[in-house]
C-alpha cells in the first residue's frame, strides 16, 4: 500500500529529537569531548555545559540546581527512586504506596521490592483513572516511608491530584515520588508546590533525545544511589556524564517549557475535535478523564474489534498510533491501566491512543477522522461479535 | 514484525464472509484473550466445498482465519482435520513465537467446524489428538 501520508500520533511513546536539540548537541561528540571529570581544559567545556543544562532542568521544574541529578531515562529515575529509598529508609518501615495505573518502570521495581520483603499497597483508580488523595490517606500506616503516585498517566493521560498527595504525604512526614515523566512540556510542573521529594523525567517524550533523564531529589533527602562506582553527581549516581544527552536534556526541556502554554492550548483545540470525530463512530467510548488529562492525549475503545488489528491497519494509511491491547504485547494481558480503570478484558484489547504532538495539524487530524471510522467498520465487518445492525455486509 | 504472507492474508483476507446455509460451524477462542475465530464450512459428500471465517482479534488470528479457510477448501474432512496449527503457521511464513496461539486457535476452530457438522449428521464428533496446544504460551484460560 502507498503511503501519501505519515503522520505520527504516538508521541506519548516517544518523540521526534528536535532539529534545535540535535545542533546543541553535537558540539559535544567530536569537538567537547573531554570527560567533565578531567582537569584539563577541553574537559572544562563539557563541565560548563552540564552545569547549564542542570540549571535549566532546575528552572524549568521550580527546583534548585543542586536538586536536578543525571540518569539513562525515565526507566532509571524511577528505579532509582524507589530502590534508593527502600535501601535508606528500610529499618525505618517496609511499606510502599502506589497506584494500579503506575508505569511498569514503577509498578515491577515495587513488586521485586515485594519479594525482598516490603509491603506494597496498590490503590485503585476510578472510571477515569484517577487516585483519591482519600485513600493515599486511608492507606498510610505507621511503617510506611514511600507514597510513589504519577503525576499524568501514559496512556489515558489522566492527571492526578498530586498536589494534594503531596500535602497528605507531607504532613505525615513520609517520602513522596511522582513520575512526572509523560506531563513535561504539557502541564506545569513545579516540585515546590506538588510538594514531591523526588520527581522523574525522560528527555525523549518532550523533544530531546533517548537515553537521558533526570531524578530530582529534595534537598536534604536521604537516598542510597542505585549505580555505584565514580564521584560524579555528587556521589549519588556514578558513571561519566552523558555529556551530548544532558545537553540534549536541558536545551528541549527549556524549549518545552517556553513553548508549553501556547502548545497546550492548540494540543486541547486538535484533541477536541479528533475526539468529537471519533466519538461519532458508534460503540465507542473515551477512556480516561473528560478535562483532566493531558492536552495531547486521546484514548478511545471501539467494541467489536481488536487494538492490534486497528494498528495495523492505520499503519497501512500512514498513521502511527499505539493500543492497549494484549496483542501487541508478549504477554496475553491487556493493558493494565484500562483494567484498573474497571473495563473488562474484552473492551481493553479494543483501545486506540492516539497522542498529539507539536507538529500535529488541522489537516491530520481531519485525514486521521477520515481513515479511522472505515478501519473500525472494516473490522467489524470481519468480526464475529458485531451485532447486525452495525455491519455494511 | 509479520512475514509478507501473514500481512497479504491480514490486508487481503480470504474467505471472509458468513455461510448463511453453513453445514458446520465451530467458534473458538475467548474474548478475554483477545482472539475469537469463527469458521464455517459448505460440505458435501465428505468434502468441503466452501470455507469462511469471521474473526476478532490480532493481525496473526485474522492471517491464520484465512489461511486456514484457504488450506481446506476441496480437502475431505479427515484431510482436514489433519491439519495442523503447524501447518498453518508454515504456510504463513512463520509467526511470532507469542503469536503461535493464533494458528492453534485456527486448527481447533477447523475442528470444531467439523464436529459440529458430524454432530448435525448424527455422527460422534471426532476427538482431538494430543498437543493441539503445543508451542502455545496460552492464554492462562482453559
Amino acid at each position: 500500500m502507498e503511503n501519501k501520508h505519515e503522520i505520527y500520533l504516538d508521541n506519548a511513546a516517544t518523540t521526534r529529537t528536535h532539529p534545535d536539540v540535535v545542533s546543541a548537541m553535537l558540539p559535544y561528540f567530536s569537538l567537547h569531548f573531554g570527560n567533565p571529570s578531567s582537569l584539563y581544559s577541553i574537559a572544562r567545556s563539557s563541565r560548563t555545559a552540564i552545569e547549564e543544562a542542570r540549571r535549566k532542568v532546575a528552572a524549568a521544574l521550580g527546583a534548585d540546581e543542586r536538586e536536578i541529578f543525571f540518569t539513562s531515562g525515565g526507566t532509571e529515575s524511577d528505579n532509582w527512586a524507589i530502590r534508593g529509598i527502600a535501601s535508606a529508609h528500610g529499618k525505618k518501615g517496609r511499606h510502599i504506596i502506589t497506584t494500579a495505573i503506575e508505569h511498569h518502570a514503577v509498578l515491577h521495581t515495587v513488586e521485586a521490592l515485594e519479594k525482598e520483603g516490603f509491603e506494597i499497597t496498590y490503590l485503585p483508580v476510578d472510571e477515569y483513572g484517577m487516585v483519591s488523595p482519600e485513600s493515599v490517606e486511608e492507606a498510610i500506616r505507621p511503617d510506611t516511608i514511600l507514597i510513589s503516585v504519577m503525576l499524568a498517566n501514559n496512556e489515558i493521560g489522566t492527571i492526578q491530584p498530586v498536589q494534594k498527595i503531596g500535602e497528605i504525604a507531607r504532613s505525615h512526614k513520609i517520602i513522596f515520588h511522582s513520575d512526572a515523566v509523560q506531563a513535561i512540556g504539557q502541564i506545569p510542573v513545579d516540585v515546590r508546590t506538588m510538594n514531591v521529594d523526588l520527581l522523574s523525567i525522560s528527555a525523549h517524550k518532550f523533544g530531546g533525545p533517548k537515553g537521558v533523564g533526570a531524578l530530582f531529589i529534595r534537598r536534604g533527602l536521604r537516598i542510597d544511589p542505585l549505580l555505584y562506582g565514580g564521584a560524579q553527581e555528587q556521589r549519588r549516581r556514578a558513571g561519566t556524564e552523558n555529556v551530548p544527552g544532558i545537553v540534549g536534556l536541558g536545551a528541549a526541556i527549556e524549549r518545552a517549557a517556553a513553548m508549553m502554554s501556547e502548545k497546550a492550548e492548540r494540543m486541547k483545540k486538535l484533541r477536541k475535535r479528533l475526539i468529537d470525530g471519533l466519538l461519532t463512530i458508534p460503540k465507542s467510548r473515551l477512556n480516561g478523564h473528560p478535562t483532566e488529562r493531558l492536552p495531547n492525549n486521546v484514548n478511545i475503545i471501539f467494541d467489536y474489534i481488536e487494538g492490534e488489528s486497528i494498528l495495523l491497519l492505520l499503519d497501512a494509511n500512514g498513521i502511527a498510533a499505539s493500543t492497549g491491547s494484549a496483542c501487541t504485547s508478549a504477554s496475553l494481558d491487556p493493558s493494565h491501566v484500562l483494567l484498573a480503570c474497571g473495563l473488562p478484558h474484552e473492551q481493553a484489547h479494543g483501545s486506540l491512543r492516539l497522542t498529539l504532538g507539536e507538529e500535529t495539524t488541522e489537516a491530520d487530524i481531519d485525514y486521521v477522522l477520515g481513515v479511522v471510522p472505515t478501519v473500525v467498520q472494516r473490522l467489524r465487518d470481519m468480526s464475529p461479535l458485531t451485532p447486525k445492525e452495525l455491519r455494511t455486509r | 514484525m509479520y512475514s509478507e504472507t501473514v500481512m497479504d492474508h491480514f490486508n487481503n483476507p480470504r474467505n471472509q464472509r458468513e455461510i448463511p446455509d453453513a453445514d458446520g460451524i465451530g467458534e473458538v477462542g475467548n474474548q478475554k484473550c483477545g482472539d475469537i475465530m469463527r469458521i464455517f464450512l459448505k460440505i458435501h459428500d465428505n468434502v468441503i466445498e466452501d470455507a469462511s471465517f469471521q474473526t476478532f482479534g490480532c493481525g496473526a488470528a485474522v492471517a491464520s482465519s484465512s489461511m486456514a479457510t484457504e488450506m481446506i477448501k476441496g480437502k475431505t474432512l479427515e484431510e482436514a482435520w489433519e491439519i495442523s496449527n503447524k501447518a498453518v503457521a508454515e504456510a504463513l511464513e512463520g509467526l511470532p513465537p507469542q503469536k503461535l496461539h493464533c494458528s492453534v486457535l485456527a486448527e481447533e476452530a477447523i475442528h470444531a467446524a467439523i464436529n459440529n457438522y458430524l454432530e448435525k449428521m448424527g455422527l460422534e464428533p471426532w476427538e482431538e489428538g494430543e498437543g493441539s496446544c503445543a508451542g502455545c504460551s496460552g492464554c492462562g484460560t482453559d
